[in-house]
């Protein structure tokens, strides 16, 4: 997520802020006694994730159970297989690329803090955060919203949506009845008309000109991330 | 639309006729106390005297042989209720074809009106109306396929998750109701000027219980419509179901106390713990019955004929014990369903599968379709007692303490609840309490020594016609009223209309991952328990679950093939596309642009929905878009394994296709384009060419490794055969991609693997390349780095298979350039 982007600074000061906290000790096997490590961590990291305003303490304790839970092996981090298991995922046409997102470059174990990280792009904006001028912008923000949906098309991150990812996603997206053809002019007319600069791919600030009219802070937003 | 009206025409005439020839069978079937009275309509009444008494055989020393004879009394009745399922039926059909009515009108209010004229037709040629309506055959028969049919279809997971506010709103708020509703009743019998002095309290209450359950069919095809969030949904749905074994439970106690003289403090103690008996008894016996159930199914493999049966049975026994013991039957037929449905659906065949939803579905609408049509009909047949007060006053109680106890019940529930109920959610939850079915048979079985039955019929029916034709008809307009639904479409852009069905899938996908079920360890606690003993003992073929596997076991190949032969039919449209680097800019029409939305809005996958596919009352589950998001995604996961691969991988792997030896018939029957692929345009149909892939390339692999090993083993002598069996192989999967029955052509082709095993082979690809992700990236990375390097990346696949079969090594198999 590093690389050129514009919510950088946020994720590095975020990640500084966390990280220096030393780590997170192993959870202990949920066989023995999961309600202890459920309760116990988070609080542990309340003042960690609370401090850059990610979710309250109950969600927190709420999403590391989920955390755990899904972590067949047991081991704290998070395999794309443990994220294949879910079922309601398996069905969702965007899964994989749902999954991806939560894993850094590289890698393929994803720890509570990154998970956390990832869900804090869906916390709904609350309004004293409107007007209070953060010193680096959060991660609900509706900037970072936006890119992680732009990040969903633009796999070579290269801060282009080019016609051939668009089409990926699209082709994920309709179902079979639809042919290439159809599909392809469709892609062409999306580009042009999100495209400013003659390029002939979407740029991340073309993708925010285009969704300038939606609720994109609703729309990526969670309910119960309070 | 031309043809449609006629169809309606038609439909309707046959309705006509149908219920002209239902009236006078049912005239004649009157017992005799109404002397056919032969009016207009109804004048070809045969000749016959029906009323001779049980006569089975002619009277042959009277008579000479007769030619021609009837005999009506014998088979009466089953005749009888024949006819009437038949014209529910044919109303159904009438409603159906045209669409437009159901849209608007919930069918519920059809069918009442369908019955309220047949009863006034009934009505004027005094017909009384038939007598299915006991207390027996309601509850014995009319029931328990209602209860079946939602309990089967009832979501499970969404139902667990939200199962503390389901059973608060169905058990709490039942109460609430009843003894709300009761208490205001009796009050308002003190006033004299209303003269219904003579209703005691117990009457009142048990009255008040009969118009509290709530029966939402209406509501939740509106919801499902205007896609209401989930949890609502789930809750109304398991609300009605539980909402109706409470309402139960509380007509027989209330009954039983009616008659009672006097009622003691001892005996409201004694009611409360006999409504915990009761509720939790009817518990234990579907538990019992739905592990039994389950149980048998793993030994029923040898007699798929009967298959379906053994759900049918065991169910309704459980039914039918619990009202020997009189405890709740609802209860003890829901949790039945709900306990064996999981491990049953796992044990049957693919086809008891189905069989068993489609009779399920069939004859819970069936009895729904009656009991509501016979509402229409005994509301103008039977006589009314008609109390301005009493009735008004209780609509309005009803709608209040309705209202009341969702916004109380509410906020009681809400600091425990993941995602709270906000207030739109309260409304639909208060709105959409129509009362139903149950209230009106309950109401009907009602014993003769209540003094007021009548009147209580009445008020129930008023209040029924009230709820479901206001409520049932306005609650639309209103949930789009305060949801405030885009309409606009068109005004949006293609960009916009993407990129939001993107956010709406990637917001799907992320409240699915954070799931919303809180008590993860009693869930996790009960997922050991089942995977360690009970699948153990329940299920037959006990293999350990795999991902995503696990979800769509039923997901049978053959439907698999079908949907993929789809796909790569598309992708062999694409290469004419071609490569058109510097691509002109198209110019877009309006019309152009507004097919696109069409097709977009059209296609794009919903987004996905536990609950709904499931509970619609009048249509069976559609899963077809989930399967076809699960085969294709399933077919990229090993892809999607490695992050941003795709993108350097992809043109080399496009030629890890089988290559078929030249000349070879099968070669035909790949798509022309498919050579074309080796250009850089590969990207275009990216999506969908992995599960082409799928289809050729990872079922040859698992055949190699597993299913095959024995029948490479017979053939080692010959080894030009061999070649020409794995040939043969992809040649099937082809057939059977073309429609024809993957079983047969497997036998007929294939006789030396029986089917069972080529289907074992299918599951055991899916667990293969859920391994494979399970064993982590190191198999990955041994596997698939291949077709990164520079040599010709076909050979990856052969080398795969060399390491166990030296004989694929043959240069028959190096593909051709």
């Amino acid at each position: 997520l590093a690389k050129s982007c514009p919510g950088q600074e946020t994720v590095t000061l975020y990640l500084r802020g966390v990280a220096l906290r030393g780590r997170r000790p192993r959870p202990a096997p949920p066989s023995t006694s999961p309600p202890p490590a459920s309760t116990s961590h988070p609080i542990k990291q309340e003042d960690n994730l609370t401090e850059t305003r990610l979710v309250s303490h109950s969600q927190i304790t709420r999403l590391y159970s989920r955390f755990t839970s899904l972590d067949k092996g047991e081991n704290g981090t998070l395999s794309r297989e443990d994220f294949q298991r879910i079922p309601e995922l398996a069905i969702n046409p965007l899964g994989d690329r749902i999954i991806n997102a939560f894993f850094p470059e590289g890698e393929d174990q994803v720890n509570f803090r990154g998970f956390m990280r990832i869900l804090a792009h869906f916390r709904p904006i609350e309004d004293n955060e409107k007007k209070s001028v953060a010193v680096s912008e959060p991660l609900n923000s509706r900037t970072n919203k936006l890119l992680f949906a732009f990040r969903l098309y633009d796999l070579d991150r290269d801060d282009k949506i080019s016609r051939e990812e668009l089409l990926q996603v699209l082709r994920m997206m309709v179902g079979v009845n639809i042919s290439d053809d159809q599909l392809g002019s469709i892609a062409d007319r999306t580009i042009q008309e999100a495209d400013t600069n003659g390029d002939n791919s979407i740029s991340f600030n073309e993708f925010i000109k285009v969704l300038e009219k939606v609720d994109v802070e609703q729309k990526m937003s969670i309910r119960f991330l309070h | 639309m031309d043809l449609c009206t006629m169809d309606l025409r038609i439909t309707r005439q046959r309705g006509f006729l149908l219920f002209i020839f239902t009236c006078s069978s049912l005239l004649h079937g009157s017992r005799g106390e109404i002397p056919s009275k032969p009016t207009g309509g109804v004048t070809i009444l045969p000749p016959i005297k029906p009323d001779n008494g049980p006569q089975a055989f002619p009277d042959a020393e009277k008579e000479n042989m007769p030619v021609f004879t009837m005999n009506y009394s014998r088979i009466q009745i089953p005749f009888e209720i024949t006819l009437w399922v038949l014209l529910a039926s044919f109303a159904k059909i009438g409603f159906h074809v045209y669409k437009k009515i159901t849209v608007w009108v919930p069918e519920s209010c059809l069918l009442i009106t369908i019955g309220l004229i047949v009863g006034g037709i009934m009505h004027s040629v005094h017909e009384e109306p038939p007598a299915v309506l006991r207390s027996n055959v309601f509850f014995l028969y009319m029931l328990p396929p209602i209860v079946l049919d939602s309990a089967y279809f009832m979501p499970t997971r969404p139902f667990f998750e939200n199962i503390g506010t389901v059973l608060w709103f169905a058990v709490v708020g039942t109460l609430w109701n009843s003894i709300g509703i009761g208490m205001s009743l009796y009050a308002i019998c003190q006033i004299e000027a209303f003269g219904v002095q003579d209703i005691n309290l117990q009457e009142n209450l048990l009255f008040a219980t009969i118009i509290s359950a709530v029966d939402p069919v209406a509501v939740l095809s509106v919801f499902e419509d205007v896609s209401v969030n989930e949890q609502l949904y789930i809750v109304v749905f398991g609300e009605c179901l539980f909402n109706d074994a409470v309402t139960v439970v509380l007509y027989n106690m209330f009954n039983f106390v009616a008659e009672m003289p006097v009622v003691e403090p001892v005996d409201v103690f004694l009611g409360v713990a006999r409504f915990f008996v009761v509720g939790f008894g009817g518990m234990g016996f579907g538990i019992l019955f739905g592990f039994t159930a389950a149980f048998t199914t793993r030994f029923t493999s040898r007699v798929r004929e009967i298959e379906p049966l053994f759900i049918f049975m065991y169910s309704y026994l459980a039914y039918l014990v619990a009202e020997l013991f009189s405890i709740s039957s609802i209860m003890a037929i829901v949790t039945c369903a709900l306990t064996m449905k999981y491990y049953v659906e796992e044990n049957v065949s693919q086809r008891s599968c189905t069989t068993i939803r489609h009779v399920v579905k069939m004859l819970g609408s069936i009895a729904e379709t009656l009991i509501f049509f016979f509402l229409g009909v005994v509301t103008i047949t039977t006589d009314h007692e008609w109390n301005w007060g009493y009735i008004l006053f209780t609509l309005l109680f009803a709608f209040v303490w309705r209202g009341l106890g969702v916004l109380v019940l509410t906020q009681i529930i809400n600091p425990f609840r993941t995602i709270p109920f906000n207030f739109k959610d309260q409304f639909g939850l208060a709105y959409g309490g129509l009362r139903g079915a149950i209230s009106f048979a309950l109401v009907f079985t009602l014993p003769d020594s209540i003094g007021r039955k009548q009147l209580f019929v009445t008020a129930t029916i008023a209040v029924i016609l009230f709820t479901v034709f206001l409520q049932g008809i306005s609650i639309r307009p209103l949930i789009e009223f305060i949801n405030v639904r885009r309409t606009n479409r068109n005004l949006d852009t293609i960009n916009v209309e993407i990129h939001c069905r993107i956010m709406d899938h990637t917001i799907a996908g992320i409240e699915d991952l954070c799931g919303q079920w809180s008590h993860f360890y009693w869930k996790d606690k009960f997922m050991k328990f089942n995977n360690q003993i009970l699948r153990k003992i329940l299920i037959r073929d006990n293999r350990a679950e795999s991902s995503i596997v696990a979800l769509y076991k039923k997901l049978e190949l053959q439907n698999a093939m079908e949907i993929l032969d789809d796909v790569s039919g598309d992708i062999s449209a694409a290469p004419s596309k071609g490569k058109e680097n510097a691509k002109p800019k198209r110019k877009f029409l309006a019309p152009d642009l507004k097919n696109m939305h069409d097709i977009l809005s059209k296609n794009m996958y919903k987004i996905r929905q536990r609950t709904v596919a499931y509970t619609t009352k009048h249509a069976l589950p559609n899963e077809s878009q989930s399967k076809e998001i699960l085969i294709r995604r399933h077919a990229s996961i090993r892809r999607s394994l490695r992050p941003g691969s795709f993108q350097s991988s992809v043109v080399p792997k496009s030629h890890k296709y089988f290559s078929l030896p030249a000349g070879k018939s099968l070669d035909s029957k790949f798509p022309p384009g498919m050579t074309s692929y080796a250009d850089d345009e590969e990207t275009m149909s990216e999506a969908a060419y992995p599960s082409r892939r799928s289809r050729l390339v990872q079922p040859a692999r698992s055949s190699s490794s597993r299913a095959m090993m024995p029948l490479r083993r017979l053939d080692t002598l010959t080894e030009v055969h061999s070649v020409d069996v794995v040939d043969e192989k992809v040649g099937d999967r082809r057939r059977a991609a073309r429609g024809t029955s993957r079983t047969n052509s497997s036998s007929s082709r294939d006789p030396r693997i029986p089917a069972p095993q080529r289907h074992h082979s299918s599951a055991d690809n899916g667990r293969g390349s859920a391994d494979n992700f399970r064993n982590g990236h190191h198999e990955e990375e041994e596997e698939e780095p291949q077709p990164l390097s520079p040599a010709p990346s076909w050979t990856a696949e052969p080398r795969e298979d060399a390491a166990q079969n030296p004989l694929l090594r043959r240069p028959q198999w190096k593909p051709k350039k």
